[in-house]
């Protein structure tokens, strides 16, 4: 038998290749990411995976949301029916910036064997370490399916900006998703905004798409060391602290006192959050922030806020929570300035602990009555 | 190497096996080698030492060529075009200090022009001075123990800070920040088992006659430079001194290995990178099952990574003609150690055993104190083993590598001396048993040997298999 032509092979193999990447370009590739080896393989995740420093924590950053809910502990198997199930949603304050995931708003929660309408209340970690609206939008409406009983939404006055809306690799990468939401909620996202990632045919294909693939595998082979080490980000034993000597800048976000522009806040996107969860009660959070003392304390807060914005935030807020009904807490000055981490909204296990025996106290008391 | 620089010179292999006049196709691979030497050299903290490393390479390895060759066979007139390149090139790539384009030849800003002059001419009134001498045997071995110096500056941790804390000194940098990593010479472990061969083979009449081409080609060849296989001169030269005959099988088997090869290292190993044992993980493993995967892992990572390698350098190899040897012979399989020590980095087990573990053998059977069998198999096998993990460095985890093998191959070589009739007699079946448990047994002695290959220090060696070994979910 004569041996094959390396030139055939050549070619038979690069047009193979090429058939394969229109395919896939052509083909709906959306449910990738649910095949998942977390919660058969490995462990589930205890929170979503996050994280700039691979190698050493074991987690990464990716915009595939079907991949990422995958791969959390919520996806593991349906809530039985003791489970009393409480998700919490929110910024890197919730998600956990330098805390295990046993140190989070969720795992301190979960430690403290809450009962709740006769059950056992379990807090999943939904929070994800970026800052929009939007985002959390996103993920509240993924979230609906694993039929929670109780959502807690931590909120900053950071997040409102309309700029900050599609601020966030996460949003900008799923199209798709906010077009979806736009449509659904009838919020003022703009369909066309270009910071929106739309991608054309090539960029479909598997040479386009390499990186988002390579991403997928990456994120199923840390599973094993995610469930070997139960480390999900890196804990550096020194970081620069929250800043607490301030500047005398009182803009926010193109805002200038002493008159907050709402029309300059996603109220709008908001709203939807707390709409996509229907008949399920929510708690809404105004997540603690350092109160600073340091050097130009009298005109700001911290880093991120004015004083003037940010008390006209903490008004509207309550005023909208009063006529609304919201189930609200506003624990902006719950956490002393010493348990803050290496940002204004960061907290340490402590500063952590005193939000979840506040939360803990308002959800036994008040979600049952719902 | 990553991915697509290892296609630019699987690449640049195609175009030079399409070379086919000799002259021009030797020149051509010197030329790319020497150019490789530069280029693969990785940057380092001591100013310009990572174009002096590569500058060095070229520069012993002539050295070498000189002494191992007799003066009658040097033939100076028919060097001139190598030795026009080897100094041109340098000298070019010097030049391009001056260019605001980067070049990504060398890592950094080579030193200044007259600096690198200065060293060219030094170098060769070195080569002149070696020539016009009347050498005997004593400069091979004076050659051959500044080699092993040279290796055991670069190997031992203590002696290698010391070092890098001088050419810091002599740079005007911070002392304080010196470091063995900062001797990081590219392929040198290689290149120095190539010259340590060639000085021995001179020194017993057996080495061939080559030109001074043909002699740097075969130490610095771009595709083996990194990561082997260890060639012999007599055998290369051979491919070299032939006109490659690119067939298409031939290129068809070289493409095979490529393709295979590049899945190994950038598919499979980098991969299993991502959970395989290192010095960071080694500590934070909860528990035993997973201490395992981690340590499967690795097994099979450093097994992709090593032989991925030599599969690319080997393909790289016959798109230009050469048939360069085998490093792995599917070592994972083998139902005991020697076979596993004959499957894996098969170069290197056959250079130590032709150049240490049988003229040990020899000099001890010939001494005068009757060595018992037991002994003797005992002593070679340790020293040889220990010699091979001082190889890779010299601190105590790669002692106990050593050791652990050593040891190892001698229970191997009792339990097979023992058993051996008795297994013959057995039917096919139980013999087929016997096979399966012996690969079990093989790789899971291996695998715990790569514990000390792959951690630092003891400490993290001995906890670690305390975590493999340990009963309770928390250790």
């Amino acid at each position: 038998m004569n041996a094959p032509s390396p030139r055939n092979i050549a070619f038979k193999g690069l047009a193979l290749f090429l058939v394969f990447n229109i395919l896939f370009a052509v083909a709906p590739t959306d449910g990738l990411g649910k095949l998942s080896l977390y919660n058969r393989l490995f462990q589930g995740r205890l929170r979503l995976p996050f994280g700039e420093d691979s190698a050493h924590s074991y987690n990464l950053s990716l915009f595939n949301l079907d991949a990422m809910f995958a791969s959390h502990i919520i996806a593991a198997a349906p809530k039985s029916t003791d489970e009393f199930r409480v998700l919490t949603v929110g910024d890197s304050s919730i998600w956990g910036t330098l805390l295990r995931p046993e140190e989070t708003l969720a795992g301190q929660l979960n430690a403290a064997n809450l009962r709740i309408c006769g059950r056992t209340a379990r807090f999943y970690n939904l929070g994800y370490p970026t800052i929009s609206l939007t985002k959390d939008l996103m993920i509240l409406d993924y979230a609906q399916r694993y039929q929670p009983d109780l959502i807690v939404w931590g909120v900053t006055l950071e997040a409102f900006p309309r700029n900050k809306q599609l601020s966030t690799p996460l949003v900008t990468n799923n199209a798709t998703r906010v077009d979806d939401l736009t449509r659904r909620y009838q919020t003022s996202l703009q369909a066309d905004d270009p910071s929106l990632v739309r991608p054309n045919f090539w960029e479909r294909t598997i040479i386009g798409q390499r990186r988002p693939l390579a991403d997928l595998l990456r994120l199923q082979l840390y599973g094993a060391m995610w469930s070997a080490t139960g480390i999900d980000q890196t804990y550096p034993t020194d970081y620069p602290p929250a800043q607490t000597d301030l500047t005398t800048d009182e803009t926010f976000h193109a805002m200038q006192p002493p008159m907050l522009d709402t029309s300059q806040l996603a109220f709008d996107i908001f709203e939807a959050g707390l709409h996509t969860a229907g008949d399920v009660p929510m708690l809404i959070i105004n997540e603690p922030m350092l109160v600073s003392s340091g050097k130009n304390s009298q005109v700001r807060y911290n880093f991120f806020y004015p004083r003037w914005v940010y008390d006209a935030y903490r008004q509207e807020m309550s005023r909208r929570a009063a006529a609304q009904h919201w189930a609200y807490l506003d624990a902006w000055n719950l956490v002393p300035a010493d348990e803050f981490t290496n940002s204004a909204i960061h907290l340490t296990p402590a500063g952590e602990a005193m939000l979840a025996e506040q939360v803990g106290q308002i959800i036994s008391q008040q979600s049952c009555s719902k | 190497m990553n991915f697509p620089s290892t296609l630019i010179l699987i690449g640049l292999s195609a175009l030079l096996g399409r070379i086919i006049w000799d002259r021009w196709r030797a020149l051509a691979l010197l030329g790319t080698s020497v150019l490789a030497v530069f280029a693969f050299q990785p940057a380092l903290p001591i100013r310009g030492l990572d174009f002096w490393l590569p500058s060095l390479t070229l520069g012993l390895t002539t050295l070498c060529w000189v002494l191992t060759t007799p003066a009658p066979q040097r033939r100076w007139r028919e060097q001139l075009p190598a030795i026009a390149l080897l100094t041109v090139l340098p000298l070019l790539l010097g030049l391009t200090r001056y260019l605001d384009i980067p070049i990504p030849v060398t890592a950094s800003l080579p030193p200044q022009w007259i600096q690198i002059a200065i060293f060219a001419l030094s170098l060769a009134s070195i080569a002149i001075l070696l020539a016009r001498l009347h050498l005997s045997n004593a400069a091979l071995t004076i050659a051959f123990i500044f080699i092993l110096l040279l290796f055991a500056v670069l190997k031992i941790p203590a002696l290698a800070h010391e070092t890098s804390t001088l050419l810091r000194q002599i740079n005007q940098q911070s002392t304080t920040l010196a470091s063995p990593l900062d001797l990081r010479w590219l392929g040198f472990s290689y290149i120095a088992f190539r010259l340590l061969h060639t000085v021995r083979d001179r020194q017993n009449g057996r080495l061939p006659d080559v030109s001074l081409p043909e002699y740097i080609i075969y130490v610095i060849f771009f595709p083996a430079l990194s990561a082997g296989p260890i060639d012999r001169i007599e055998r290369f030269i051979t491919d070299l001194r032939r006109s490659p005959a690119l067939t298409g099988t031939s290129l068809g088997l070289a493409g095979q290995r490529l393709v295979i090869g590049l899945f190994k290292k950038f598919v499979l190993a980098d991969s299993l990178s991502l959970l395989a044992l290192n010095s960071e993980n080694a500590t934070q493993v909860h528990t035993a099952g997973w201490a395992w995967v981690m340590l499967y892992a690795y097994a099979f990572q450093i097994y992709f990574d090593f032989s991925g390698y030599t599969d690319i350098a080997i393909g790289m190899g016959k798109l230009m003609g050469f048939n360069l040897p085998e490093n792995f012979s599917a070592p994972y399989l083998k139902p005991n150690l020697t076979q596993f020590w004959n499957s894996w980095h098969i170069t290197l087990t056959q250079w130590f055993r032709s150049y240490f573990f049988n003229p040990l053998t020899r000099w001890l059977r010939s001494s005068r104190y009757a060595w018992p069998p037991a002994l003797l198999i005992l002593v070679t096998q340790l020293a040889t083993m220990l010699l091979i993990g001082f190889w890779h460095g010299v601190t105590w985890p790669f002692v106990l590598w050593g050791l652990w093998h050593g040891l190892g191959l001698f229970v191997d070589n009792r339990w097979s001396t023992l058993t051996r009739t008795h297994i013959a007699a057995l039917s096919p079946h139980w013999q087929a048993v016997f096979n399966v448990c012996g690969v079990i047994v093989t790789f899971h002695f291996v695998a715990l040997g790569w514990v000390f290959f792959a951690l630092p220090s003891l400490d993290i060696c001995f906890h670690f298999l305390r975590i493999l070994f340990s009963q309770s979910p928390n250790h």
